[in-house]
């Protein structure tokens, strides 16, 4: 072992070192000596700029404790890689290799060709060039998930007939977690949702001497809206993320392609449960929550309107047709499928890298809100005109 | 100073009941490069973590530069782990950062190097393992197994470390490359003096760069000797290894070679 260069340098402490040094001797010739490595990069960087290469020939490396491949590269830089490879033919054998090694790695670097930088005008293209890649993205998204839901009710339609192939317990599993286990922040959010608009009614409605109203406006916006909105809203948030973030960590581990490569479909194996469940739970999960709202704005009625419960169940009972109740929770499978779609859809889409996941399931949550949304405003209009 | 630059001791290393490392005594020597070869599941990446402070030991002491790695406080360890580098098993890049900035990385956070002194470096670093200039500013997502490798022996380097701890870098290298790779590690370690932690199951690295082999199976280190002395040791599992037949093909062409 060459005991001149047992240690590198990035190791303050471990061995005697020395600042870097250029010394110019007789004859052009520069010396170097001291400890040449990354903890003194900048001190070998102001050596080595103080002397003109153009009038050294020589370099005499001899002197130099420790030599690393930083310490290497700035002074193959400094002197150029040929005049470099011609000193280094004098060097014992370790270290010739080494600076060789080097000039050779600095070859392929300088093979890149240089992106040259953007005027004021190309960059202004550029960003126009974004935005037009944006809204074709956004309109080829469309397209994938129509395409993706069209893969998933081909693949339910070839399931249905054949009970032998359902995933009865993926799917039940599916159930309890994304159902049963929403059940108790559904209630929560719901009932505070309830107490807030009976609170607000009131406030509005005492101004009229109307406030026995409130109870009918709690009632009608959770029957009709809030009740399979807010439902809608929370799978959006917890199961829409679960599921993209589940499959995109399978597809970013190729268990997808394993599946494939097995003859096994994974559109049936793992989406469809998913898809089923969602189905199942969201209606459910929507008639919950429209009880436990209507119960919030019953209980802000009790204590602080002063209507009691009687009155209040005596006003639903009189006032309110069930219809309501139908028009709110036919959204519920709707939404429910955009939900699972898109969730599973945004999985599918993870390429690689952890990084993906992440950013694929910020798409799949804001997404799938955002059209849960857009579709209850569409239905809204539909139902006001068909008087429903 | 001693010439050991790791040493360890009466290892213990235990996952809940399932006992994986027992009285494991190993030593590194300074400038070598220690092949450690063993079955798969035998506790070799598992050591390695060990090694790094990645996994806590549950007995025994582990020596680090003639320090004792459980007696450090916080800063004295980022002390000595900045002076690993270590390469794992999957490569284990940054996978938000391209290529360059995963190699860039240690070198803006540990040393004063300006981000363009730290990219130029971290430029001839990946060329320096045989990547090409193009990939600098590729996504780890976006290379295959090799180039991923390469890649993380560029970061792994970064500092110029004194030990180079590698899990199985030749694993998944077409052999042109695993050859290359075996003769780039030789020239470093002989340039620069560092010393290698090298898990391999490849026996042609194992023949051509290997001074000391160590050889992991039932918990513990059986040998860790020259090449001839461990492959002339009697035991079974070491007899299969290197006088298997591709024990035998390796060790043929490494006579050949010399
Ligand atoms: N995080 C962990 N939890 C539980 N057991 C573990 C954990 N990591 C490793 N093990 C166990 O420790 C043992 C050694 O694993 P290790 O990964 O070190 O094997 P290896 O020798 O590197 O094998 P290979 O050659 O396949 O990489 C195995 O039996 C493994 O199951
Ligand atoms: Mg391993």
């Amino acid at each position: 072992m060459d005991d001149l260069s047992n240690t590198s340098g990035s190791s303050p402490g471990s061995v005697p070192s020395s600042a870097p040094l250029a010394r110019i001797e007789t004859n052009q010739q520069l010396t170097l000596s001291g400890t040449w490595t990354l903890a003194y990069f900048h001190a070998i960087k102001k050596q080595l700029s103080t002397h003109d290469a153009k009038h050294i020939e020589r370099l005499s490396l001899e002197p130099v404790t420790q030599l690393d491949t930083a310490a290497a590269q700035l002074m193959i830089e400094w002197f150029g890689s040929e005049r470099m490879q011609q000193q280094a033919n004098h060097l014992p054998d370790q270290r010739r290799q080494l600076i060789l090694s080097v000039i050779e790695a600095l070859e392929v670097v300088a093979e890149a060709p240089e992106t040259p930088a953007r005027t004021g005008f190309q960059r202004l293209g550029d960003s126009l060039a974004r935005l037009g890649q944006q809204v074709t993205a956004l309109f080829t998204q469309q397209l994938y998930l129509l395409g993706f839901l069209g893969v998933v009710l081909a693949a339910f339609g070839r399931t249905f007939w054949r009970p032998g192939r359902w995933r009865l317990t993926a799917t039940v599993a599916h159930i309890h977690q994304t159902g049963l286990n929403a059940v108790p922040i559904v209630v929560l959010l719901t009932f505070m949702v309830g107490a807030v608009v009976a609170f607000l009614g009131a406030t509005v409605l005492t101004t009229f001497g109307a406030t026995i109203y409130t109870v009918n406006l709690v009632v009608f916006s959770f029957l009709r809206e809030f009740g399979v909105l807010l439902a809608a809203i929370m799978l959006a948030g917890r199961t829409a993320s679960a599921f993209t973030a589940q499959l995109g960590a399978m597809k970013s581990n190729e268990e997808i392609d394993a599946l494939r490569t097995q003859g096994l479909d994974p559109i049936e194996l793992l989406v469809l449960p998913r898809v089923i469940a969602l189905w199942v739970s969201l209606p459910l999960l929507a008639f919950i929550g429209t009880l436990s709202g209507m119960l919030g704005g019953a209980v802000v009625g009790a204590v602080s309107l002063d209507i009691p419960f009687a009155q209040f169940w005596q006003i639903v009972q009189r006032d309110i047709s069930v219809r309501h109740l139908w028009v709110g929770l036919s959204k519920a499978p709707l939404f429910a499928l955009v939900i699972a779609i898109i969730g599973c859809a945004e999985g599918f889409k993870v390429s690689g890298s952890a990084q993906s996941v992440g950013e694929r399931t910020t798409s799949s949550v804001v997404q799938s809100i955002f059209m849960v949304i857009l579709l209850d405003a569409l239905a809204a209009l539909y139902f006001m005109q068909m008087g429903w | 100073m001693s010439d050991t630059v790791i040493h360890i001791d009466n290892l213990e290393n235990r996952f809940g009941t399932t006992v994986v490392h027992q009285g494991l005594n190993l030593s590194v020597m300074r400038g070598e490069i220690l092949g450690v070869v063993g079955g798969s599941g035998t506790g070799k990446s598992v050591l390695l973590r060990s090694i790094v402070g990645l996994k806590p030991i549950d007995d025994g002491d582990i020596h680090v530069f003639g320090q004792r790695l459980a007696a450090l406080d916080r800063r004295q360890r980022a002390a000595v782990e900045r002076r690993f580098g270590v390469l794992f098993q999957q490569g284990a890049l940054y996978s938000s950062l391209n290529l360059l900035e995963n190699v860039a990385l240690p070198l803006v956070e540990h040393t004063p190097l300006s981000r363009p002194e730290a990219e130029q470096i971290a430029r001839m670093k990946l060329a320096l393992v045989g990547l090409p200039a193009g990939a600098a500013e590729q996504m780890p997502a976006a290379l295959s197994g090799g180039m991923i490798k390469r890649a993380a022996l560029a970061r792994a380097l970064a500092l110029d470390p004194d030990v180079l701890f590698l899990d199985e870098p030749t694993a998944g290298l077409d052999p042109i490359s695993a050859a290359r790779f075996d003769q780039l590690l030789l020239t470093l370690r002989d340039a620069l003096g560092f010393s290698v932690f090298l898990v391999t199951h490849d026996l042609d690295t194992l023949y051509s760069v290997c001074d000391r082999v160590a050889v992991l199976a039932r918990k513990q280190v059986l040998v860790a000797d020259t090449l001839e002395n461990v492959a002339a040791t009697q035991d079974d599992w070491i007899q299969d290894y290197f006088h298997g037949p591709r024990g035998r093909a390796a060790y043929a062409s490494m006579k050949e070679n010399r």
